[in-house]
């Protein structure tokens, strides 16, 4: 059994005993009960389980707690809250981005980390910028939508310098 | 508030704060104390005997709870068959019980469960449950299963055969004998896994005290759960709770009464212990009911001018190992709408339902209606081009036209409104058709191959009447106005992503001008909500929605009398007018529902005999389908090098009749089309002949991603129906239905120049490359 200290939407977590082979994503839902990471497959395809590790899109069913040890992670409950939604979420609910939901929390930390790469994806780079994430149910016409939008959105903005500014935009 | 402020507007959906920040709960998010985790042991076999099951060292292990086979279920008493919910006349019913008895049938067949306090030790344990089998010769191939001689996948039954299905209108002979021109065709609608990106999941909790069991489950019917799972497990109907929380998706899939359902009960109740079990994606490959999966053989009889005369269909269907819930009626609804959108009176079509040793095929987006539309409209293009008309030119011909409504086909069904034509033409006009076809041919000069397809569907759905499906047809609505002015609605639906939590409000919003913020809309538990039917067959809003209607007109008739008894005025003059109560002839009379609610709730205020409270329950019986249309344009261009297709536009133009929020509509529109184009030229299940699953994760299952997906160009027209209140139709399965027959025509049409007539689905590059035929330095001549 090993201990993990990571650093989750801002707040440390020291843990003990922690399974070696347990999945990030078991780790993040089960024992700090953040759920709204999801798991749709187990060949790591879907993407609905996509985190940021240090500001990066990772997807957590692919590596294990431990590897997280001593890092960052921003779950789509560290991006923003019903009150204080980040553009990315916004964007999702403004441009009706999302039916079920399930994808959709892995598909904006997806997408947050694309605009992180290419503040202005063309339609193109967008789909092949979520080529990781999928959805059964929008036909991600309005994915797309919702991701231009959340791009003209943070570029009206302040510029974001750094990663996690960018994270935090949502909060301002 | 002014009329229809809210239903029509593009009202953002009331679900969606919940979803996108994680704070929504799936079942896998249900977390009980004491809860233990179950998962199953599944054959790796399609056909075998069970000789001996050893679990004596997955008990041993530390952190089990229990083991137990199908023969361990039976010797507790549970011995009830998952249910079957249509019955045709002489269909074959074998017993399907929750885990296998004495045979496997299909590879994931569950055998055995295992409970441990902890997910991977539960799996971890799985693997030392040694299980020992004795091979039987395995059916897959459906033609070969109607064979004599072949493998039986029920020995008892003595055939393969589940039931057949003969249907004749009109003189069908005498049409083909007739006819100037005849196309013969086989086409075969491969095998779909539905796959909601969330698979399924149960958590069921026993309450000793009560007696009853409270079950979490990813589904999209909890109250037909509650009574199919009450039969089997023993218990009464009140005695069982059924939870839909949020759930991920399930274009069908979630329409049935699963094994795993039946078995996590059945082991709460029996460990006195919470049970969660969630599915892995390899499981839910195996054992999800899947698609489609039929072989038609077709015959269409024509006069020169492209009108056809005649229809005859062999419909061979998949039906899989078992009977899941409606696995046999699906394909009985692909004879019922063979004819699509147009007049043929001489039909000759039959059903044959046959079992092998696969997953059971069920309810898949469109659940039969995408088989007829794809052989009806593919069967079109094949006469145009027998005939050299224009694959337009034939569908106006035969177009049922908008006088001839309510319409009675020659499979028997009444077609309640249309307007064919109109929906083609506009869409032609948009997708600039003949600016196509020009561009077309100025290509196939270049060697690029450029092909436009077309797709004129109606379906039928808005599920259903109760003639059609006894016990399944009507739906539910409760209206509560609140002592202080809030509105509680109740639904028997069980919405999972169609938004209704948002239409349905906006309709309240406007029909008893409530604000929609003091408006919240629950579903989705058996103990909140009165019985009710689900969320399928595009019926949510069409009939779901009409019961809130009819529930809208008995609260306002309630608060009329309310309002004339306040005013001590007749209730006969007293009127709702833009969501408020007043009397025309005397303006200074205003009254809020709010207002009338609250008075509702002094007894002293109602007049002599009303009763207190202002709420209603109502139900609404469909006296039809409805019968959504549209067409769907696809232009593609192969490219002659790698077989690669290209989708250069995609213009659909649909009409669901009225329309309550457009942007969920288009929404809906949207990602049927996406699933309809991905079974056109991606997906497909694949066993092998030994009843192995080739596709049993998302590596070999290809659905689509953004990249694969064009955009869409939409537009619609407003065709109204009067078999509801609402003038809705359904439109969750038109997209679907609409866009694969449209993908294969533009394929085909792209392809005529090398003499392609038709290539079953998908249409990989492999195989569009093959047909391109022989090529020189890597370039084909067409």
């Amino acid at each position: 059994m090993a201990r993990v200290e990571v650093e989750v939407n801002g707040t440390r977590h020291e843990l003990e005993g922690v399974e070696p082979r347990l999945l990030l994503v078991h780790f993040l839902r089960e024992r700090l009960g953040l759920t709204g990471t999801h798991i749709g497959c187990d060949t790591s395809s879907c993407g609905a389980c996509t985190v940021l590790l240090d500001g990066k899109s990772v997807k957590s069913c692919t590596m294990f707690a431990v590897q997280a040890d001593g890092r960052a992670v921003t779950t789509i409950e560290g991006l923003g809250s019903s009150a204080e939604l980040h553009p990315m979420q916004e964007a999702f609910w403004a441009q009706h981005g999302l039916q079920c939901g399930f994808c959709t929390t892995g598909m904006i930390m997806s997408a947050v980390d694309l605009l992180r790469r290419i503040p202005n994806p063309s339609e193109g780079e967008i789909r092949a910028g979520l080529e990781g994430n999928l959805c059964r149910c929008t036909g991600y016409e309005n994915i797309v939508a919702a991701v231009r939008a959340a791009a003209a959105a943070l570029a009206a903005m302040e510029t974001p310098k750094t990663i996690g500014e960018l994270v935090e935009v949502g909060g301002r | 508030m002014a009329p229809s402020a809210m239903v029509g507007a593009r009202i953002r959906r009331r679900e969606d704060p919940r979803l996108i920040t994680g704070r929504a709960t799936y079942v896998d998010d249900v977390k009980l104390v004491g809860m233990v985790h179950a998962a199953f042991i599944r054959s790796p076999y399609a056909h075998a005997k069970i000789l001996r099951l050893q679990m004596a060292k997955a008990k041993a292990h530390p952190g089990v709870l229990a083991v137990f086979s199908g023969a361990d279920l039976h010797a507790a008493g549970m011995t009830a068959s998952l249910p079957v919910a249509h019955k045709l006349p002489d269909l074959k019913t074998p017993p399907h019980y929750p885990l296998a008895v004495d045979e496997v049938r299909f590879v994931g067949e569950a055998v055995a469960v295992i409970v441990a306090s902890d997910p991977y030790v539960a799996r971890d344990a799985a693997e030392l449950v040694e299980v020992e089998y004795d091979e039987l010769p395995v059916v897959v191939d459906l033609e070969k299963a109607t064979t004599s001689g072949a493998p039986l996948v029920h020995a008892a039954l003595g055939t393969n055969v589940a039931y057949a299905m003969p249907f004749k209108a009109g003189d069908p002979d005498g049409a083909f004998a007739s006819a100037d021109v005849v196309v013969e065709r086989r086409l075969i609608n491969q095998r779909l896994a539905p796959v909601p990106i969330e698979t399924r999941g149960v958590v069921a909790q026993w309450d000793a005290g009560a007696g009853r069991v409270t079950i979490h489950s990813s589904t999209q019917i909890p109250h037909l759960l509650r009574t199919q799972l009450s039969l089997v497990l023993g218990l009464a109907e009140n005695k069982v709770r059924a939870i839909a929380p949020e759930v991920g998706g399930g274009f069908g899939s979630k329409l049935n009464v699963y094994a795993e359902e039946a078995v996590v009960a059945w082991l709460a109740m029996r460990l006195g212990r919470p049970v969660k079990w969630s599915e892995t994606r390899s499981e839910c490959f195996q054992a999800m009911i899947h698609g489609r999966d039929q072989i038609d053989d077709c015959e269409i009889a024509a006069k020169r001018d492209g009108t056809i005369t005649g229809l005859r269909v062999r419909i061979l269907a998949n039906l899989g190992a078992y009977h899941q819930l409606l696995t046999p009626v699906i394909p009985t609804l692909t004879l019922l709408m063979a004819p699509g959108c147009y007049r043929i009176a001489n039909v000759d079509i039959e059903v044959k339902g046959v079992f092998t040793n696969t997953m059971s095929t069920d309810a898949y987006r469109g659940a039969g209606r995408p088989e007829a539309t794809y052989l009806i409209e593919r069967l079109m293009d094949l006469v145009a081009r027998k005939l050299e008309l224009d694959p337009a030119d034939v569908r106006r011909r035969n177009f049922i036209e908008p006088s001839a409504f309510p319409f009675t086909t020659s499979t028997g069904l009444t077609y309640d409104s249309g307007d064919y034509a109109n929906t083609m033409e506009k869409a032609l006009q948009l997708a600039d058709y003949r600016g196509l076809r020009t561009r077309q041919a100025a290509l196939r000069k270049e060697g690029r191959f450029l092909g436009i397809g077309l797709s004129t569907y109606v379906e039928v759905c808005g599920m259903g009447p109760s003639a059609a499906m006894p016990a399944a047809g009507w739906d539910s609505a409760t209206i509560r106005v609140e002592p202080t002015g809030s509105v509680t609605v109740l639904t028997g639906i069980s919405p999972h992503g169609q938004g209704e939590e948002t239409t349905f409000a906006q309709l309240v919003a406007d029909e008893l001008g409530i604000p929609i913020d003091n408006i919240a809309v629950v579903h989705g538990d058996t103990d909140i909500v009165q019985y009710g039917v689900g969320t399928f067959g595009s019926r949510g809003t069409a009939v779901g929605g009409s019961a809130l209607k009819l529930a809208i007109e008995t609260i306002q008739a309630k608060a009329i009398r309310i309002a004339a008894h306040q005013w001590e005025a007749n209730p006969d003059d007293v009127e709702y007018r833009d969501g408020k109560i007043g009397v025309p002839t005397d303006p200074s009379k205003s009254m809020t529902t709010a207002e009338a609610g609250f008075l509702a709730f002094m007894g002293d205020k109602l007049p002599p005999g009303l009763e207190p409270g202002l709420d209603a329950t109502r139900r609404f019986e469909p006296p039809n389908f409805v019968y959504p249309f549209g067409t769907h344009v696809c232009v593609v261009e192969i490219d002659s090098e790698t077989g690669q297709v290209k989708i250069v536009r995609y213009v659909a133009v649909d009409d669901c009749g009225k329309v309550l929020n457009p942007m969920i509509v288009e929404g809906q529109v949207h990602g049927g089309i996406a699933q309809g184009m991905a079974q056109a030229l991606y997906e497909e299940v694949v066993y092998d002949e030994y009843g192995q699953l080739l596709t049993g994760t998302l590596m070999d299952y290809a659905i689509p991603h953004a990249e694969q997906v064009p955009h869409f160009e939409l537009d619609r027209t407003v065709t109204e129906t009067t078999v509801n209140p609402l003038g809705v139709k359904g439109v969750g399965e038109a997209g679907t239905i609409g866009s694969t027959p449209a993908v294969v025509n533009a394929v085909m049409d792209a392809l005529a120049p090398f003499g392609v007539e038709h290539i079953d689905m998908p249409l990989r590059p492999e195989k569009l490359w093959k047909a391109m035929g022989p090529r020189s330095n890597g370039k084909v001549t067409a």
